[in-house]
Parts: structure tokens; sequence; C-alpha cells
């Protein structure tokens, strides 16, 4: 599969990552080889092999319903570029 | 059919609803923080709630079982095996970047609600799906002329998202699927329902078409946060779309918010480009196995539902389709009712119940839990209704005491001297100074006009202030009269 200039914008405006324009045809190529190199387990028919979650045999592991964390609002602000009254502060988004 | 009159013709409207209900549990969904609301902000917040780098979901085993009985009580399938996925998307009170959701393989499939309408008749509507996913933080926007304000204590809460089919033709309709829905989580205990606080909140899609034709194009109007906003946003947003259409445009299908001060709905138009959701199964989870057995357990657990108290009460009570429901749409209604009902007549006890007690309850802004007026009191007070203590008249004076001071009905009886008089000769004695004080209207009466008996009744009951038994006053009345 290969991929436009225009995808990769896209894909690259989604994720949030600023990418100049004269670099969009070098990546097109470096995904599309990606994508290219992963469609060849297309080759193996998978019909009715049910899809792998798990390398080990063990299933999803629950919690009991207890508060056992939180309650540490400096540690969790600590890594904010700006904080005040106990918020995170981030630029006005809104409608 | 209720269809809007546009200027072509007649129009259907056509809705469906997404409800967003957070799940009652004392930790998040996939972290031990605890969900209590109104915390001081940021102090319910773990690391895995703030996205820290490492940080792994661990899922909370009393939401799963919370969405599971939800879905028994909606009559719905349950998936034993379901999958988390992430639905990716940046946005400032969503730390992971993205919102660990559930998207092709949701723990509930297809169930049903029954509306009860005004009229009512019933009518039932389609639920799609019901799937576990997180809570987004909070954004505050007016702290600040610039900034916004995060607060992640909401962060990570387990949401059930429960989506109906298009199945809903009005705004009264929608209104009804709301208060079903959240009286059924209300009877399960695992949403609370409160929509001020924003425990549940409400997505409506609607769309509209001309009687028969295939669906139209469909908005979505966000986050609708009362039950009368949601049937409010519908008849603007219909009305919108059949003025565009008539006027030759078309619709564009887009997300849209209900304007709570100007009454309109609006386009948010940076929503639009946001709808590349690129959802993948979440690597950190693995698929949600449940055991049958286990389900069945739940299923054991559960309430007698407010549908099934519907038919018993209609069928053990005698109570009319419109009683039974406005009694059960409250588990704790239903309740108070039972126990004043218990070994007395139901009727009475209905009407009293919903008539009286609901109606001084709504004037003080009371909720049934807070009522002055204990199940037993009401019940005392009916008793003495019965054995002819009082009048109906005066019992609803002695509510009005009991509603004001909680005392029990006998005691207000006894204090303000209400007791009932059916002593024949003291009502005779009245009746007799009624009579000759009014020689001129007796003399009517018994040339014929009828009428004034109500006039002489309501005389003799003014002469006893209100303590005359009625039916005795009537029949030694109209011996006199006749006589």
């Amino acid at each position: 599969m290969s991929l436009d200039k225009a995808t990769v914008a896209k894909i690259a405006h989604l994720a949030r990552i600023k990418v100049p324009d004269d670099e969009l045809d070098h990546l097109a190529g470096e995904l599309s080889q990606i994508l290219t190199f992963v469609e060849q387990l297309g080759e193996v028919d998978t019909q009715d092999v049910p899809p792998m979650t798990s390398v080990a045999a063990q299933t999803l592991r629950r919690r009991k319903d207890e508060v056992t964390d939180g309650g540490y609002r400096d540690a969790v602000l600590s890594n904010g570029p700006e904080t005040a009254e106990g918020f995170y502060v981030v630029p006005k988004v809104v409608e | 059919m209720s269809y809007i009159q546009g200027e072509t013709g007649d129009w259907e409207i056509v809705i469906g609803l997404e409800v967003h209900a957070q799940v009652i549990s004392n930790a998040k969904l996939f972290s031990g923080a605890a969900t209590a609301f109104g915390a001081e902000p940021n102090s319910q917040v773990s690391f895995v709630d703030a996205a820290f780098p490492g940080m792994l979901p661990v899922i909370n085993e009393r939401c799963i079982e919370q969405a599971v009985r939800t879905g028994l009580g909606l009559k719905a399938q349950i998936n034993l095996h379901s999958v988390f996925d992430r639905k990716n998307y940046f946005y400032a009170d969503l730390p992971q970047g993205y919102q660990i959701s559930q998207y092709l393989q949701p723990i509930v499939g297809k169930g049903e609600i029954v509306l009860d309408l005004p009229d009512g008749s019933s009518r039932t509507v389609g639920v799609t799906r019901l799937h576990l996913e997180q809570d987004a933080g909070k954004s505050l926007h007016d702290q600040h002329p610039a900034k916004t304000y995060i607060d992640l204590n909401r962060s990570g809460v387990a949401l059930m998202e429960i989506v109906s089919e298009p199945d809903m033709r009005t705004a009264e309709e929608a209104g009804a699927y709301v208060r079903k829905l959240r009286s059924i989580l209300r009877y399960l205990g695992t949403c609370d329902g409160n929509m001020e606080e924003g425990s549940m909140r409400c997505d409506v899609n609607v769309s509209v078409r001309k009687p028969g034709a295939p669906f139209g194009t469909r908005c979505e109007i966000k986050n609708v946060n009362s039950i009368r906003f949601v049937m409010q946003a519908i008849e603007y947003e219909a009305r919108r779309q059949i003025e565009i259409i008539e006027d030759g445009g078309k619709i564009d299908q887009e997300t849209r918010l209900w304007d709570t001060t100007k009454f309109v709905t609006r386009s948010m138009r940076s929503k639009e480009e946001a709808h590349d959701y690129r959802y993948f199964p979440d690597p950190d989870l693995l698929p949600l196995e449940l055991d049958a057995e286990w389900v069945e357990e739940i299923k054991r657990t559960l309430p007698e539902l407010p549908d099934d108290k519907k038919a018993r009460f209609i069928g053990e009570y005698r109570l009319s389709p419109y009683d039974a429901d406005v009694l059960v749409s409250e588990k704790a209604r239903a309740d108070f009712f039972e126990a004043v009902a218990k070994g007395r007549d139901p009727k009475l006890a209905a009407n009293w119940v919903t008539g009286e007690l609901f109606g001084y309850l709504n004037k003080a802004g009371k909720e049934i839990e807070e009522s002055p007026v204990s199940a037993e009191n009401l019940g005392g007070l009916i008793d003495l209704i019965a054995d002819n203590t009082i009048s109906g008249r005066i019992a609803k004076e002695v509510f009005e005491a009991m509603f004001e001071t909680g005392e029990k009905p006998a005691d207000i009886v006894e204090k303000k001297g209400l007791r009932q008089v059916t002593d024949t000769g003291a009502i005779e004695a009245s009746i007799d100074a009624v009579l000759a004080a009014n020689a001129d209207k007796v003399a009517e009466f018994r040339s014929g006009k009828d009428k004034l008996f109500g006039f002489f009744v309501g005389q003799v009951m003014k002469a006893t202030q209100g303590k005359a038994n009625p039916a005795l006053v009537n029949e030694i009345l109209m011996t006199k009269l006749k006589g």
C-alpha cells in the first residue's frame, strides 16, 4: 500500500506532529515501505484462526473496588507546565 | 402519529439517544483513586488517571458487575467476551490522548426500554448496546480570562454509554426514555442518575423525514444535561432542519450543542475533523471474559424493576396505569405507597400518596425521603377516615397539620377537636337551627328547587365547623326537608 502526501499530512495532524511540507514526500515513502512490509502477513491464510491477544495463557487481571490510590495532588501536578489553585492550567479551550 | 407541520406538508422527527451514565463504584474503572463528587481539585487522581508514562490500567471488578447488572435490567444480551479499545483524540482534559472504551465488541448487546407515556400508553424502544469506558477530566473555562483550568478527579471514572435505536419520534418520547432509563438505573443501584452533577449526560441524534421516507441526515447535539433541555433541543433542532430542507438546502451531518441561554442549537465546528478516532484494541488490556454462571448469579440479585412493579400494582392493587407509573418511577415512592396501602384500601392510599402528599412535597421542594409525614402516619390518617373518626374533608386539614409538624394524626385530631360528630341528636339540632334560620329557602326547596340541597348541606357543615358526618347530614337533612 502506498500513501500519498495528503494522507501523510492528515495522519501527522491527527497525531499533532508538525511536519514541514518538504518532508512529506520522504515520509510517505518510509511509511509506505513499513505498510508493505507488514502486509506480507496477509499472505498467510488466517480464515479460521482467532486473533491472538496474548502470548501467555492468562486472563484479564481484576482489582477489588477499593480506594487505594490518589491523594497526592502535588506529585500529580508537579510536571504540569502551569498550575494554579490545585488545577492544571492550559490555554483557553472553549467554543 | 404526531407529525410536525411544515410548509410542504407533514414531517416526522427521528430521534436516537446516547446516554452516558456514571457507574456507582468506590474506585475508578482502571485505577484505585476515589470517585466521590465534589472533592478538592486533583485530589482523587492517581498516576494512571493522569497518564504518567509506564502506568498500566487494572480493571475494577465492581464496574464490570455494574455494567452486567444494568444490561440485565435492560433485558439485554450480555456478551461473555468483550474488548477494550483506544479511541484516539486530543483534548486538554484527556491526559492519555485516548479514551479507553469499547467499540466493535461491547460488554452488553441489544436490549429494550418500555416507555410510559403521559396518556397511560406504553411503547418499546430498542437499546443497541451498552459499553464501558473512561470518563474525561473536567475543564473550567470561567476561572481566568485567557486560561482553562483542568481538574482530573473525574478522569478515569467508569461510564456506561447506553445507545438507543433511532426509535423515538417525538420530544415527549425522548423525555420518557431518559426518565425511564434513569429510573431503571436507580432501581439497580448502578448510577445515581443525577443530571445536575453530570453523573448522567445525554447526546441527542435528530433527523427529520417525510413520513415513510428513508432516514434523513442527522445532527448530534452533545452533552445535554437535563430532560427538559433534551426535549427543547429536539423541538428546536427539528424545526431548524425542516426550514433548511424546505428552503432547498441540505443538512450537513455535524455535532451541535444546546445553548441553554439562547435556547438554540449551534454548530461545534472544531469537533468536525476530530471524528477520525482511529480505534484499535488497547494493548494494555486483555479481552474481558465473563463466566456465564457469574452472570446468572447477578441476575438472581436483581430487584423488582419498574415495569414488573407497575404490572403488580395494577394487578394486585387495581391501580390505574397512570397512578402506577407515578408511584413506581422511584423506588422510594413505591415503597412508601406499599407501606401506606398495607391492610388498607389501596386506591385510597394511592390517592393520598399521589395527590396530597406529592402535592405538598412538590410545593415544599422535598423528596419523598424527606417527607415530614411518615407512611405509618399517613396510614393512620386513612384509618381515621375509615372508622368515621374524621370526614375526608377534615382529613385534608389534619394532613396539612401533619405536614407542618410531623405529628401523629390522632394527636392532631384530639388537640384541635376535629373528631367527627356522629351523634344524631347533635346533628339534628344543627339542622333544625339552619332550617329555622332559612325558612324562605325551605319553602323554595319544597316547591321544587332541588338545587338548594347543597346550600343546606353547606350551612350545616359551616355550623358544625365541618365536623358533622357528611353521610348523616345528607340523610337527616333529606328526611327533614321532605317532611
